[in-house]
């Protein structure tokens, strides 16, 4: 057996330094592969090539200072590195044992870098289940997910419990699902269990959708045999012999290394026949998705992986009676499949410490917008928001105020800056007004505009109903269109209300979950940010001035000291004056893109004017 | 290629792959770190280092970590080492040859005992 591994080619244990040096998506768009060439170049150079390995790790999560890379066993974390700086880093720290401090991470508020990984706040914070082997394996070798327990629990599903203890243990842990709705897994699983039939199917949906949402991807880039494992168990436990993934095509990195992941287990024979020598086989199949948001939905994904155009049916019958080719079907979201193995592995009850009374265990959030630390981030349930924002998140860039998170993507909803001590689980959500989802979080600072935020996600739902339900399909235009008018000044008194009504009846007419909530972000932001749109619709003004047909650009006379840079830099050729003396903007060239407002602030002297 | 796993094959694969990423993992019984300043290399710290490397290889020692760090700052001792076993003061050894460093790791480092004659001191400085 030894000689049969497929890590033949695995280093030996002369290296004394492991580079772990990030592959995600993030750090790859900022070359870490062209990094990770350099690297080996360069200890090669200085001799170090047989002492120093470079392991590609996935995704690490802090994308905002990509690439990234951490030094083991000492946990140096380096960061934004550059392939000019990669020489000097070689010679001073794996040669002469300097750690480099200008590479390592120094928070927006401090200015000395702080050397190690774990005492950085971004990831000191965070609780690991889902991404417990991030930045540790490289998610293209099975063996180094096997030497962090994996597979393990398979073994004990397979051999130590029946399929009806594999579902009360998910039941007990509490797990719900990860992909929105936050149903518990272990009655899903129970139902199509319990379905009649012979042949039964799983679904993992990683159709990632939402706009700013990158959790699944990242899951399954650095973690793919995690995903896999899951599925084998709940495959048993419902008692499925195939499985399908249905993945967006935009994911090609995902899609790549999952490819690769299943080729190795099915190698190892932990998918095909006879797993582990028992009675339960299991085959898996990746089908790719093109991507539309509707997809996301259990329905219009299994008429998609069938070959019919994807549109939502009517449930019941739901998916757990009649799903794939009228068979019971169970579909799950990437991240809950993801928690299944740690669940086996270390019990219902350890799991279900974690969390709060009806939300257990963790929750991975990819945190973007106006934040320092963009990023992907797992943390327990319950945690506060402000917690997640502040302390992990590092708060808001350019001193600015924060002013709201948009939580669940389009099926969301915004909370506003004074529900920040808000605990994060699924029933405070819901209570707030938005939706756990899948865990897309977009924060916004003063400069943005609620209604534009409103109109931005009405845009993308109604290009993405798939029409079938009327409600849907002209309800987004209609909300969309009167978003359009309030952003553009010709909004009316009646308006606000006329938004309420049609909200309402697209919510309670639609079908599917798409049209079910869509109208989340105009209700969220109607209730929390009313005076807003009421500013936009009586005074013709928007408070964050972002709204273009609502603010003007000035020169204050007093301020301006005529140094013709704004009149340089303006691509309209809007700005005229003479050498120092006050510049003017001409309001018929002006197209409002507010590069002079920037020039003049970066040299400091401010006296572009919005209003 | 190698046919299916069973159970067992599992725990085989996980002790062979966690002897070289135990390393990621920061945890070792010991920690032998040897000072690779430019004094340190001049004075001959690669070989120590390339040493050690090897003994670890023909030992098969998966506990202990080797790192380097820059000039401890005696340089006219160097090359130099550090040894810490986990809950034991640190010992700094001076003047190292690799026939030194070899006997330092079957005594100190597998057999407990501080190899008296090479050391230099115990303890570290003081760190404010």
């Amino acid at each position: 057996m030894e000689s049969g591994s497929i890590m033949n080619e695995h280093p030996t244990n002369r290296y004394r330094l492991h580079l772990m040096l990030c592959a995600g998506t993030a750090c790859v768009s900022t070359q870490s592969f062209k990094i990770k060439e350099i690297l080996e170049k360069e200890l090669k150079k200085q001799g170090l090539d047989r002492e120093v390995l470079v392991v590609m790790t996935g995704c690490n999560g802090f994308c905002a200072v990509g690439p990234v890379m951490t030094v083991m066993p000492d946990g140096i974390f380096y960061h934004s590195l550059t392939e000019d700086g990669i020489p000097y880093l070689v010679e001073e720290h794996f040669l002469k044992g300097r750690p480099v401090e200008r590479l390592m991470f120094t928070p927006p508020a401090e200015d000395v870098g702080i050397p190690k990984i774990m005492d950085i706040d971004f990831f000191s914070r965070q609780t690991l289940i889902v991404l417990r082997n991030r930045g540790l394996i490289d998610p293209e070798k099975i063996d180094e997910y096997i030497a962090r327990d994996g597979y393990q629990a398979l073994a004990k599903a397979l051999t130590k419990m029946s399929p009806e203890d594999i579902i009360d243990e998910i039941k007990h842990s509490g797990l719900r699902g990860r992909g929105g709705a936050g149903f518990p897994t272990g009655l899903k699983w129970e139902f199509c269990r319990k379905s009649p039939g012979e042949i039964k199917y799983i679904i993992c949906n990683a159709d990632e959708g939402d706009p700013g949402a990158y959790m699944d991807r990242s899951i399954i880039e650095s973690d793919p045999h995690a995903v896999l494992e899951g599925m084998l168990i709940g495959a048993r436990a419902i008692g499925a012999e195939e499985g399908f993934v249905y993945i967006r095509a935009e994911y090609p990195l995902a899609t790549k290394r999952l490819e690769i992941a299943i080729g190795q287990a099915r190698e190892y024979g932990l998918v095909g026949a006879h797993i582990f020598d028992t009675d339960f086989s299991f085959d898996i199949h990746i089908k790719q998705g093109a991507g539309a948001f509707v997809c996301g939905e259990e329905t219009s994904l299994i008429a998609s992986i069938e070959g019919r155009p994807p549109e939502p049916r009517q449930r019941p019958p739901f998916p757990a009676q009649a799903g794939l080719w009228g068979k019971p079907t169970n579909i799950n979201n990437v991240e809950t499949w993801a928690n299944v193995p740690s669940i086996i592995n270390r019990g219902a009850a350890w799991f279900a410490r974690i969390g709060t009374e009806k939300s257990k265990g963790t929750k991975v959030f990819s945190l973007v917008g106006k934040i320092n630390n963009t990023g992907l981030v797992e943390v327990p349930m319950g945690i506060a928001l402000k917690e997640i924002i502040y302390d992990i998140g590092g708060g808001i860039p350019g001193g600015k105020k924060f002013k709201a998170v948009q939580t669940g993507g389009p099926s969301g909803g915004c909370i506003p800056a004074r529900l920040i001590d808000l605990p994060v689980d699924y029933e405070r959500l819901t209570e707030a007004g938005s939706i756990m989802g899948s865990g897309g979080m977009i924060v916004m600072d003063e400069d943005t505009c609620i209604v534009d935020v409103a109109k931005y996600f009405i845009e993308f739902t109604s290009d993405e109903s798939c029409g079938k339900c009327s409600t849907c399909r002209e309800g987004s235009s209609a909300l969309l269109e009167i978003l359009e008018k309030i952003c553009m000044g010709e909004g009316e008194e009646d308006d606000l209300e006329l938004l309420e009504e049609i909200s309402y009846a697209t919510k309670d007419a639609s079908m599917c979950g798409l049209g079910q909530t869509l109208p989340n972000p105009v209700l969220s932001t109607l209730r929390y940010f009313r005076d807003e749109y009421e500013v936009h619709v009586r005074e013709r003004k928007c408070p964050a001035k972002a709204c273009k047909a609502l603010i003007t650009f000035h020169i204050d006379e007093e301020t301006c000291r005529g140094c013709g840079i704004c009149a340089r830099n303006c691509p309209e050729k809007a700005i005229s004056g003479e050498r120092r003396a006050p510049h003017k903007i001409d309001p018929d060239k002006c197209i409002k893109c507010g590069i002079c407002l920037e020039s003049c602030r970066v040299f400091g002297i401010g006296a572009v004017v919005v209003e | 290629m190698m046919g299916k796993l069973s159970i067992q094959d599992l725990e085989k694969i996980s002790q062979r792959v966690r002897k070289t990423t135990l390393l990621r993992e920061g945890a070792g019984r010991a920690k032998i770190t040897v000072h690779m300043g430019t004094c340190g290399i001049a004075a001959g710290a690669r070989k120590i280092m390339s040493t050690l490397l090897d003994e670890f290889e023909k030992r098969t020692l998966e506990d202990v970590i080797l790192t380097s760090s820059g000039c401890a700052g005696l340089c006219s001792r160097e090359p130099m080492v550090t040894v810490e076993l986990q809950g034991e003061t640190p010992v700094k050894y001076v003047d190292l040859t690799p026939k030194k460093i070899s006997r330092i790791l079957s005594e100190h480092i597998l057999g407990g005992r501080v190899v008296e004659e090479y050391a230099l001191a115990k303890g570290s400085e003081r760190l404010y």
